[in-house]
Formats: C-alpha cells, structure tokens, sequence
C-alpha cells in the first residue's frame, strides 16, 4: 500500500522505489499479526540479529586473521592479545556462534510445538531445514579456521565420514582435501567458504520471510485468524516486543561474552593443530553433539550395510527427515495446545534429544552405548512411527472459534489448560 | 502494448513439433555445456601439482632397534615402521584368516618379516592410534589402539575389535639397501 508523503524528498524515492510502504508493509503498521504471539515468537528475529553481528564480527576479524597453516594459530592469538578489542570481536564472534545454534534450536522446538510446519507453511519449514543445514557447514569450517587441535581433529573426522560412500568415498575425502590429509589446502578453502556461506544464509532468511509474509504467523492456538479482531499491526506492539526480548537476550550472550568467554569451547584448541598427535578425547562443539551421538550409535554391520556408513547415513538423515515433518504428521490440528498425546510425546522428544546431547559429549563407553542406541531409536521412532501414529488415533479437543474469543476471557475448561 | 507489437500468427502443428524439438536440442547442448563449464572449477579443488610432487620420502631404519618403533611423515600423513620382535611375528603370522573382520595373511602386509610399514591413521574416522611409544596402551591384540572410538589392530595392523572397517593401509614402499626404505 503506497504511502502519501508531505515530504517532497521522501515522496519522491517512494514514487519510484517504494521502499518505504515496502518497510511498512513488512515490519510496519501495515503488516497484520496475530494479537496472541508469546515470547517464543521472539526467536526469529533474535536469531536474525545474532546473524548481523555474526557477518560484521566475522569480516573485521577477517582483516587480522591469517588462512595458513603456519600462521593461523598465532594470527588468532594476535587478534587476541595485540589488535585493539580483538579479544572483544573474536568473543562475541565465538560466542555468538553457540547463541545462533540455542535460538535456532528453540525456535525449530517452537515450530514443532505449536505445529507451525503444517499446511500451508510447509515450504516455510523445509527453508528452515536448508537454514539449519547452512549453519551447520558454516559452523563446522568456522572452527577449522583458528587451528587447533580440535579444528584438525574435528575437520579430519568429519571429512573422513564421506570416506564411507561406496566406491567414490576414498576421491571424495581428497577432493574435500585438497591433498593427502587435512592441510593447507583444506584450510584456505574453508576460509573460502566460511566467508561466503553467511550471504547464502542472508539470501535463504530473505525467501524464509518472504514465505512466512505470505501467510503470516501461526500463533500460540493455532487456528487461522478469522477477521481483524484477531490481529494487531507488527508496528508498534511487536516491535517493541521484540526490543524488549533483545534486551534480555543480550544480557544473557554478554554475561558469556565477559564473563565466561570460554564456557562453550574446549582447551584443547589452544594448542596449536599437530597432525601427529590426536586429542585423546575428540568432541565437536556442543550443537553438534546429539547428531555426533546418532553417527556413533551404529556398532554393527546389517542388511549389507557397514557400520560405518549406518553412522553416517543416521547423522545426515536425523537432519533430512525434519524435510518430511509436515506430510508425516497428519493432525490438521497445529497446536500441541489441543493435542494431549502430541505432546507428552513432544517433551519426550526434547528430553530424548538432551539425552543424546550429553551422549555425544562423552567416550562411547559401556553403557552410554546403549543408551546412545535407545536415544537413536526414539529419535527415528518418534518421526516416523509416533507422529503418523499419533495423529491418527488421538482424540480430538475443541478447538477456540476464534483467536479474539479465546484470548479475550480465559479459556474454556474444555481444553483442560487455564492462562 | 498491444497497440504496439505485432501478434505473431498462431502456431501450426507442425511448427510446435519443430519448437519443442528445438528447446529440447537446446536445452540439452545447454546442460551439457554448464556440466563441462563447471569441471574446471570443481577440478580447482583436487590436489595440485606441487602437492602430488611431494610424493616420496626416504627413511634411513638403521637406529630402530628390535621391539621399537619410528613415526615418519609421508604426504602429510604419519606412516609407522616398526621392527617387530620374533613374538610379534609368530602372533601375527599365526592367526587364522577366519578371525580377521578384513581377512590379511600377514605375509602379504610386510616385505620383510620383521619390518612392518603402514600408514598409520586409523581407517575409522582417521586418528592416529597409540602404541608407538613404549608406554602407550596397544589394546587386546599387543598392536595399536585408537582412542577416538576404541578400535584395536594387532601386531600386524590388522583390526580385530572395534568400529574400523579395514586393516592399517600399507603405503607403497622399497628397500633401496638394507638399511634404507624409499616410500611412495
Ligand atoms: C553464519 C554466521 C557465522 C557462523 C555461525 C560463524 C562461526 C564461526 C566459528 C564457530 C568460528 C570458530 C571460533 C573459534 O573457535 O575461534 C569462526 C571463526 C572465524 N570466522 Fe566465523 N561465523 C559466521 C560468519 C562469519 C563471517 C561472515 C566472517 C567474515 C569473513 C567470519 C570470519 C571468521 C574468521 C576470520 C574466523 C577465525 C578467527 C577466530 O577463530 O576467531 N565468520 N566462525
Ligand atoms: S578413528 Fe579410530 S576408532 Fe574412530
């Protein structure tokens, strides 16, 4: 919708690059929201703003660091001990990546709670998917960078899985290489790609918000908006929520930040990279410890598959199977709100996956095997036997007949949770 | 500017076979042409000259005494030579090919008996095992033992217990004289 400038300047750059009824439309007075949005809502944005100074962290520490293998290591220490506040970027850098992986995790929790996967966001959630798998690669050649032990150790593990492809593995791993073994080569390019992966994920956040424009925001009860009694303008009541939840955010990351800079690395990676000597204890970075725990799960050779290539087909398909989420639950109903057997299995879920977290984290020993192999289970089990299951055979609660009158007086009785 | 273009007369049959004959012709040399497009670029990535020229090293053997062991670095990577002692070879030799996960006889992974050259990275996930040094943990079989995940080689490099696939490769390699072993 055009906006009518007084300003002669402002309404001439609208007339020809609406730009400003664009902002307005999107983030404005103009952009209709549901009024029941919680504070789970607030993650997206957050996560958004943790990218922004992720990219600008990242780009001035670029300007002091070295991709090689003979001056990585000190150019990081240099950044640290010797360029002004380096310690102060490469900080809010390190951390800032363990922030991005906790808000993407509760946000992709809030989604499967609230059912926010489901038609006709599905192409919303399956973005979402690529965004995390983005993430993920950016992380993991992030942390090669500053090398390490546990950037040459990580990067020599997890380059060493596609050695399990049949027959072209072995090519691939030199390929990924460069070489003969994780080495100059490897390093610059992974530089290469630590620096460009960021835009692809600014691009996929573009198309990510462009589709949730479309059909707007799920909400807490999640039934469709009936009318505009059951909405509010984003501008001014969530953005001022969302400032509010930033504030708060920051403090949490600061507190690390200053406080407690190192609680999510490990020492190890202050020992400069050794090619000759393995940590005895390899650990990636703590988001990627319960998919870590699913590729070591797989101990036995079956169906004329090796252990080996299990592990890695169980890592990479824990991730791919969020692609299927919305066609394996059949529920129209979105909310766990109104769904009592979703949700148990839903906290179990979640209880399951901090379960396989703290698995990962320690040697594949005794019993932590076993469990590790349960936790798998259930993970699988859980999206492809108890969801379809699950969303066939539950009983059906009432459901609100609109947000307004939900929201307005209490919930009813009926749906067994008061406000 | 419909006021302004011609409207070009409606297909005839004829003409729509030719079109999507063309678009299929040109599509197709289109695909072809961004895949060759694209090798050189992916190509880029495979290891260079000047790395693959770094392909040998030679290794005087004279010091290691009988019972120890050496770490030299070939390509990067760390290969091992050991001097293996005579229990070391009867265990190895006399294991039978049914117990092995990758079925070796230990005759075909050494050139001498008593010289054992491998690439010494585990074939797991690519540690490097323990068992070099005197005081490192050799695991069950009296070999090496890799911490990462807990896979166990005997005194031939063979995995006998543990998440490995595969047995310690061996790396190409001579004997240039007795005391001297040129790998790669
Ligand atoms: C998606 C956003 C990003 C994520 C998740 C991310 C993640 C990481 C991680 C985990 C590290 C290792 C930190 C350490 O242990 O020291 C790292 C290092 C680094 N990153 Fe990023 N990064 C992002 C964006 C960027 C951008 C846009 C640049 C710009 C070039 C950049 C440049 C660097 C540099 C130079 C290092 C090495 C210095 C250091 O280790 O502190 N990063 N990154
Ligand atoms: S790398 Fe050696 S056991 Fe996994």
């Amino acid at each position: 919708m055009a906006i009518e400038f007084k300003n002669p300047v402002l309404k001439w750059i609208e007339y020809r690059l609406p730009i400003f009824s664009f902002i307005n439309d999107s983030v404005g007075t103009n952009y209709p929201t549901p009024r029941n949005l919680n504070y789970w809502w607030n993650f997206g944005s957050l996560a958004g703003v943790v990218l922004g100074i992720l990219i600008v962290t990242g780009i001035f520490l670029a300007m002091n660091y070295t991709a090689n293998v003979d001056y990585a290591f000190i150019s990081v220490e240099r950044i640290m001990r010797d360029v002004n506040y380096g310690w102060l970027l490469r900080y809010l850098h390190m951390n800032g990546g363990s922030m991005f992986f906790i808000l993407v995790y509760i946000h992709m929790f809030r989604g499967m709670y609230y059912g926010s996967y489901k038609a006709p966001r599905e192409l919303l959630w399956m973005i979402g998917v690529f965004l995390l798998l983005a993430m993920m690669a950016t992380a993991f050649v992030g942390y090669v960078l500053p090398w390490g032990q546990m950037s040459f150790w990580g990067a020599t593990v997890i380059t060493n899985l596609f050695s399990a492809i049949p027959l072209i593995g072995e090519s691939i791993v030199t390929w990924l290489w460069g070489g003969f073994s994780v080495d100059n080569p490897t390093l610059n390019r992974f530089f290469a790609f630590h620096y460009l992966l960021p835009f692809i994920i600014f691009g996929l956040v573009v198309v990510h918000i462009w589709a949730l424009h479309v059909h707007k925001s799920n909400n807490p009860l999640g039934i469709d908006p009936k009318g505009p009694e059951d909405m509010i303008p984003f501008h001014p009541y969530y953005t001022i929520k969302d400032i509010f939840g930033m504030a708060v955010f920051m403090v949490f990351f600061l507190w690390f930040v200053f406080f407690a800079p190192d609680f999510f690395g490990e020492a190890d990676n202050y020992i400069e990279a050794n090619p000759m000597v393995t940590p005895t204890h390899i650990v990636p970075e703590w988001y990627f410890l319960p998919f870590y725990a699913i590729l070591r799960a797989f101990t036995v050779d079956f169906l004329w598959i090796p252990a080996k290539l299990w592990g890695v087909i169980g890592m990479f398909g824990s991730v791919l199977i969020l692609l299927f989420l919305p066609w394996l639950d059949r529920s129209k109903v979105r909310s766990a709100k109104f769904r009592p057997y979703y949700r148990m299995a839903f906290w179990i879920f979640f209880a399951n996956s901090l379960v396989l977290g703290y698995v990962g984290s320690q040697p594949p020993e005794g019993f932590l095997i076993t469990l590790g192999q349960w936790a798998t289970g259930y993970y699988f089990a859980y999206f492809v036997i108890i969801i379809p299951l699950v969303s066939l055979l539950e009983p059906a609660r009432v459901l609100p007949d609109s947000i307004a009158q939900a929201v307005m007086k209490p919930v009813a009785a009926e749906t067994g949770e008061g406000r | 500017m419909t006021d302004t273009a011609t409207t070009a007369p409606g297909p005839s049959e004829e003409d729509e076979g030719r079109r999507d004959f063309l678009l299929i012709a040109t599509s197709t040399v289109g695909a072809i042409g961004a895949g060759l497009a694209a090798w050189p670029f992916i190509d880029s990535m495979n290891p260079a000259a000047d790395v693959l020229a770094i392909s040998s090293s030679e290794v005087d053997i004279s010091p290691i005494e009988e019972g120890q062991s050496i770490t030299v670095v070939w390509r990067g990577k760390p290969v091992f030579i050991r001097q293996r002692t005579e229990e070391e070879i009867k265990i190895a030799q006399s294991v039978s090919l049914s117990d092995l996960k990758d079925p070796q006889a230990d005759g075909d992974r050494v050139q001498k008996s008593q010289w054992l050259v491998m690439i010494g990275i585990c074939t797991h996930l690519g540690c490097i095992p323990l068992g070099q040094k005197t005081g490192d943990p050799k695991g069950e079989f009296g070999g090496w033992f890799c911490p990462c995940h807990g896979s166990h080689y005997d005194t031939s490099g063979r995995i006998r217990k543990g998440p490995a696939p595969e047995n310690l490769y061996i790396p190409p390699y001579v004997f240039l004289d007795d005391t001297t072993i040129k790998i790669g």
